[in-house]
């Protein structure tokens, strides 16, 4: 089956491609990108007014099965992704049982092929249970399908096993991704260390807890050769580590959140609880400074860290609720808004944060639009403004701070391997992407 | 009506007039959502309140007919019964839950145990409970009125307006008197009211405590900081002492209660610093010996007692207040 998006502005910064082009899809791979390309017997979607990317990777996910499948379903989860605009997701080990062994792996998997739509990577555990104490059997977890390895939730314990991690990971050619807090200085902290915090009454955790874990990492990259990824890095600290790291040849990457980047700890009055993550939001000066690192090149990835919890989990006091927010479906949109449309970054940078590098960094397939890649795809109507409105999430979780924002920006169709997966029925003229076949 | 006419019924001399306005509010979560004229109108009221407390008969009907809810999920004397006095001299029907006698330990939550109540149709629900923020959660799913009576260490209103009362009282005004708060700061809901409530009647707030116990961006509240008691309580009007917890030396806030004592205690020589008239206070329950020495405590200037009997109009103001808009036809 062949599909040719005609006249789309197309979007690839691994091949230098901004400019009107046309896409041609053959089967489950891209079969060509150029000027007025014949249709050849192909089913032809004028993309006219529609960028055309390669499919967005959101390496940080957690889609609850097995174990918490009130939270989110495999199914659920792909569903959502696919209407955010990700092709794929890579989903964090800390289900119940957590992902330290092959056989979760290929039951994941196992799920992920029955559920169709976006690619699911799975990320394994450095520890057995997580627990800090013993290495998983992480060459099993790679051989399985694993593409990275965590203790995602937590840190990785202790400075040894951080060491031994990215020596053995490394064999594998796996990045090790840490959660970098220093469980000391967090203690009971539930926000922000700072004036907010402060007013409200909540306990810190302060920016230090997670820069100094995230400077233990760095150096630690840097003695054994070995690529770690920080996670959900939320801090100019920690900017400044990564950044001094890159500088000095040490393989070290990070990934930043929606969320991070257009929230501020004043956004905690009131106590709402689906405000409440880990890393917390941070003050101000974070946030800009993690914008700089958009633009200045120090930041790789653009994640959500879609964590669904159950209402009945997040409705109780804000010192009880659980960390996390969802983050699938409206990261594009916030993105394009709040990144793109404010003028802090081009389109190309963005593709770059949300495709190209993660794929990269996983080293998955997708991330361009090249003659021979998967044919992974996204969509977007960058102009097309919409209300964020939580009761339509595919996600069976609805604990968001977005609900009711204004968005400019929006994904019109994802296609993955070929296969059209999702078409934005509120966008004009994207029902055209949504022929018979493969439509789901 | 007004709180004359209920001074009338009680057939003593007519009280202090009230001025004839509302409160902003429809709960007191805290005072930061109230305004100066909103805290001059409270502790207007609670003159005249206070006069009620001193009658022969300390009762008059203004909440009669009106249900109120203590809903306590943390252990407190003090409060709770200020609260539950103040509530039965104005008439109200009132019900005492403590949080262990009730259906949390069964694991209900706490919007489901307030929906409970709600079924019930009382008019105000008065919550103390360990975790800040409990009672905002608490009005989003209510229909009755909430009262913080304190909520982890977000804000205790009531106690910030009852010092308040007690200053007022003794000193004639708020604005520009010189208030210091010592003690442990980071876990103490009373600060963070009294600052809030302190700062916007125009005092000049001084906190001090170990740098340990300092909230992180204390400043911003228009405070001045240091850990030096003596800078603090240097010609001072008012010194409020705050309380030490024990357990506060496990996560290594301060060494032991005796060298806290011998750095930052309010000992006789240190209050001698203040003017001459200042007024102690404490929000209670005092650590003899080791944010405050007993001397001090027991002394001329302590208006610690006369905290507590204040506390009991403030509060029948702020229920009267509240309940202001459902009282029609009373």
């Amino acid at each position: 089956m062949k599909l040719l998006l005609k006249g789309g502005r197309v979007v690839d910064p691994a091949q230098g491609l901004d400019g009107t082009a046309d896409v041609l899809i053959d089967g489950g791979t891209i079969a060509a990108v150029g000027p007025a390309l014949p249709p050849g017997g192909a089913r032809v979607v004028d993309a006219a007014g529609f960028v055309v990317c390669p499919g967005f990777i959101d390496m940080h996910v957690h889609l609850r099965e097995p174990g918490q499948e009130h939270k989110e379903t495999i199914a659920t989860g792909v569903a959502a992704a696919v209407a955010g605009g990700f092709t794929a997701v890579a989903c964090m080990p800390n289900t119940s049982p957590i992902n330290d062994s092959a056989g979760i792996t290929e039951y994941i998997l196992k799920k992920a092929g029955e559920a169709g739509l976006a690619r699911v990577y799975p990320i394994g555990a450095v520890s057995r249970g997580s627990q800090g104490e013993q290495l998983a059997d992480i060459g099993e977890l790679k051989q399985a399908g694993c593409v990275a390895v965590s203790d995602d939730g937590r840190p990785v314990a202790t400075a040894l096993l951080m060491r031994r991690a990215l020596e053995y990971a490394g064999m594998f050619g796996m990045p090790v991704i840490d959660h970098c807090e220093d469980a000391s200085l967090k203690g009971e902290g539930v926000a922000h260390e700072g004036f907010h915090a402060s007013a409200l009454g909540l306990r810190g955790i302060p920016a230090a807890a997670e820069a100094l874990m995230v400077e233990r990492d760095v150096t630690l990259a840097e003695l054994t050769g070995a690529r770690v990824h920080i996670a959900h890095l939320s801090v100019r600290g920690s900017l400044r580590a990564v950044r001094a790291g890159k500088a000095r040849g040490v393989p070290v990457t990070c990934e930043v959140t929606p969320h991070h980047l257009v929230l501020t700890d004043e956004a905690l009055a009131g106590y709402d609880t689906n405000v409440k993550m880990n890393p917390p939001l941070r003050e101000a000066a974070d946030r800009d400074a993690l914008i700089e690192g958009l633009t200045d090149g120090s930041v790789d990835a653009i994640a959500t860290d879609h964590a669904p919890h159950h209402a009945d989990e997040k409705r109780v006091e804000f010192d009880h609720a659980p960390f996390g927010i969802i983050g699938l479906e409206t990261a594009v949109p916030l993105a394009l808004d709040r990144l793109v449309h404010a003028g802090h970054i081009g389109l190309p940078r963005l593709v770059e944060l949300l495709s190209a590098n993660p794929a990269r960094i996983l080293g998955v397939a997708g991330g361009t639009l090249a003659p021979g890649s998967a044919a992974d795809v996204t969509v977007l109507a960058p102009d097309h403004t919409a209300t964020v409105d939580l009761s339509r999430s595919r996600s069976l979780s609805r604990n968001s701070p977005f609900g009711g924002w204004s968005l400019r920006g929006a994904v019109a169709a994802t296609i993955v391997g070929g296969q059209v997966c999702y078409v934005n029925p509120d966008v004009s003229g994207a029902n055209g992407f949504g022929g018979k076949e493969g439509t789901r | 009506m007004t709180i004359d006419a209920s001074v009338h019924r009680g057939g003593d001399e007519p009280g202090r007039s009230v001025p004839a306005a509302s409160l902003h509010v429809k709960n007191l979560l805290g005072i930061a959502d109230l305004g100066a004229d909103d805290i001059t109108l409270l502790l207007d009221t609670a003159v005249a309140m206070k006069e009620v407390g001193s009658r022969a008969i300390k009762k008059v009907p203004a909440l009669r007919g009106k249900t109120v809810v203590n809903l306590f999920f943390e252990p407190s004397t003090r409060t709770r019964t200020s609260f539950e006095v103040a509530e039965k001299r104005l008439s109200a029907d009132t019900l005492n839950i403590a949080a262990s006698t009730s259906s949390v330990t069964k694991g209900e939550t706490l919007v489901d145990t307030a929906l409970n109540l709600e079924a019930m149709a009382p008019d105000m629900i008065v919550l103390r409970h360990a975790s800040s923020g409990a009672c905002h959660l608490l009005s989003r799913v209510c229909r009755s009125r909430v009262i913080n009576a304190g909520d982890g260490m977000h804000e205790h209103p009531t106690q910030a307006l009852l010092d308040a009362f007690t200053i007022r009282e003794h000193k004639g005004r708020l604005a520009g008197l010189k208030v210091a708060i010592v003690g442990d700061l980071l876990h103490s809901r009373v600060l963070r009211s009294n600052l809030l409530l302190l700062t916007r009647m125009g005092a000049d707030v001084w906190v001090s405590g170990p740098t340990t116990l300092i909230p992180p961006g204390v400043e911003r509240f228009g405070v001045r900081a240091t850990w030096r008691i003596e800078e603090a309580v240097e010609g001072a009007d008012v010194i409020m002492m705050l309380r030490i917890q024990r357990e506060r030396m496990q996560g290594h806030f301060f060494p032991s209660l005796r060298e806290y004592f011998t750095v930052f205690g309010l000992t006789a020589a240190r209050a001698r610093l203040a003017k001459p008239d200042v007024i102690i206070m404490h929000p209670g329950p005092m650590n003899r010996g080791v944010e405050i020495a007993s001397d001090v405590a027991d002394g001329p200037y302590s208006v610690i007692l006369e905290q507590v009997a204040n506390g009991v109009a403030v509060r029948m103001a702020v229920l009267y207040l509240l309940a202001g808009g459902v009282m029609e036809g009373v």
